[in-house]
């Protein structure tokens, strides 16, 4: 494999948008994870794919918009989707999680319209149901590393004021920081991490790829930061031995990816009752 | 402050405050001078807690005035000059992965203000803060992994980090165990003695009023004793029993 990624170009685009991905959904997933928000990274990635589903109806219909990369649009629908579901969580401030399961199933309704409207099921939507590294083009690479960049970015300036919002959401109010700001900001980011991720990992995936490494490094982590590192450790480790594993053993390498997080969490798991009975 | 001595650090006027048609605060007027460590008690239920984020400004005013440092509440700006701690030995969630520095630090968030990194100096005021309470060995242990009371103590840390002028503790001892709670109220009595920092502590337990506050005010609904430690120790088992319903233990301290 390391000869063909010198070689062929997808191959390049495939593993450096996995190596991103690796770092990226874990990172953001951190905080997804202790704000208690892991089911809504999965309803959004449904909403992803209503978006995905609209633009290749578009792109059939209008050849004008042939050239157009799905990608936008999906990323246009879960910012969307994010923005609902933070006036739903107002709306039904007691009952924050019924915000889910309404965008997640107005995200698979859409879908179904738009794949209906469009005469069917096609391979395109297919690969990003599950994933599809072969089919990662420079255009998708160059998307993925300016919402790493801003990620990142943004992630390192507001981290401390994410760290306080998840901790002690009351202590950051009551301290004066613009919490409805920085959630918004938080939930957009999740929203464009998601839509980065999908070419490897696919929707159905994507949230695990952002909270299962996470799950794991809780196992361990004494703290934030050490967390985050953690995190971003596993999840590196699973996209590129996925990668490999899959392209060695003709195996679906979204599916492999995942296997490789839930295999370290069990082993985390594992590892961690050995170390409290011999402690 | 300077010029601004002899303001009290909060005047309260006339509030009453209700939640949909109950009642729970009625004209309560209370002031707090510069440098007080006051205690209000009230029974479950008594409004203190409602009294508390009127002055926090977390709840609106219906009726009345609430001025911190001499500024109308509407007006104030300053509120890194407040610290709040509040009862989380019980509610804050024990899992999450964070080390007794990173949550001391979380203190200064505002202080070093929207998009910046925390420099050197801030990480040296989270070491003298935790010092200061006794808990600088425990710096980088999980936060989940401590007792009530070493809890406890990190908070007060997070909030004395940013260096407030007046900190208000809403309950602050409760899970934490009895021999810990003295130890607590020591360090309390050194922020006011040594740091000068005004301290409101909000007690259901009159037990729990030590003989290291300097005024005390007895609330449920109304206010019924407003002044200084020694003649609220001299109220009788009558008057406390008013205030509380029946049954109350008196706590006489020897000034």
């Amino acid at each position: 494999m390391i000869s063909g990624i010198l070689q062929y170009e997808f191959l390049q685009n495939a593993f450096l948008t996995g190596l991103i991905i690796g770092a990226l959904a874990p990172l953001i997933g951190v905080f997804v994870v202790v704000r208690r928000m892991s089911m809504i990274a999965d309803s959004l990635s449904h909403v992803a794919l209503a978006g995905i589903a609209f633009s290749l109806l578009l792109e059939k219909n209008f050849i004008a918009l042939a050239g157009l990369n799905p990608l936008y649009m999906g990323m246009t629908f879960s910012v969307v989707g994010s923005l609902f579901i933070e006036k739903l969580r107002n709306v039904y401030k007691h009952f924050k999680e019924l915000a889910i399961p309404i965008i997640l199933s107005s995200g698979i309704g859409l879908s179904a319209i738009f794949i209906s409207l469009a005469n069917g099921f096609n391979t395109d939507l297919y690969g990003y149901l599950f994933g599809s590294v072969s089919a990662v083009s420079r255009t998708d690479l160059q998307l993925i590393i300016i919402v790493a960049i801003f990620v990142v970015l943004t992630l390192v300036l507001l981290y401390k004021e994410l760290f306080l919002l998840s901790f002690d959401e009351e202590h950051a109010k009551a301290s004066g920081i613009p919490s409805k700001a920085i959630h918004f900001i938080f939930i957009v980011m999740v929203a464009l991490v998601i839509a980065a991720s999908m070419r490897i990992v696919g929707i159905l995936l994507v949230s695990s790829l952002m909270t299962i490494p996470v799950a794991a490094s809780l196992r361990f982590a004494k703290g934030f930061k050490q967390m985050i590192f953690y995190s971003v450790i596993f999840g590196e480790i699973s996209v590129i031995s996925g990668l490999f594993l899959s392209y060695y053993l003709d195996l679906a390498p979204g599916g492999t990816i995942v296997m490789l997080t839930v295999l370290i969490l069990v082993l985390s798991i594992l590892i961690g009752k050995i170390k409290t009975r011999f402690a | 402050m300077g010029n601004n001595k002899g303001i009290p650090i909060i005047k309260v006027e006339d509030i009453s405050y209700k939640y949909s048609k109950d009642l729970v605060l009625e004209d309560v007027s209370l002031q707090v001078p510069q440098g007080a460590f006051l205690a209000i008690v009230g029974p479950n239920g008594s409004g203190k807690s409602t009294l508390l984020k009127l002055i926090l400004g977390v709840l609106k005013i219906q009726k009345g005035e609430v001025e911190l440092f001499g500024q109308p509440i509407r007006q104030f700006k300053d509120w890194q000059k407040i610290g709040f701690v509040s009862q989380k030995a019980n509610s804050f969630n024990t899992g999450f992965p964070a080390t007794v520095f990173e949550v001391v630090l979380s203190g200064l968030t505002k202080k070093i203000g929207l998009f910046k990194i925390p420099r050197k100096e801030h990480k040296k005021k989270v070491v003298k803060a935790l010092e200061s309470v006794g808990m600088l060995s425990f710096k980088d242990r999980n936060i989940g992994e401590l007792s009530g009371g070493q809890q406890q103590r990190v908070f007060i840390a997070r909030s004395l980090v940013s260096e407030p002028e007046l900190m208000i503790l809403d309950e602050p001892t409760v899970g934490v165990d009895q021999k810990n709670v003295q130890q607590f109220y020591e360090i309390l009595d050194m922020m006011n003695k040594q740091l000068g920092i005004t301290l409101i502590l909000v007690t259901h337990d009159v037990a729990t009023v030590t003989d290291k506050v300097t005024h005390v005010a007895c609330i449920n609904k109304t206010l019924h004793f407003h002044g200084d430690a020694c003649e609220y120790n001299e109220l009788n088992e009558e008057e406390l029993s008013s205030i509380y319903g029946h049954g109350v233990q008196l706590l006489s301290h020897n000034h």
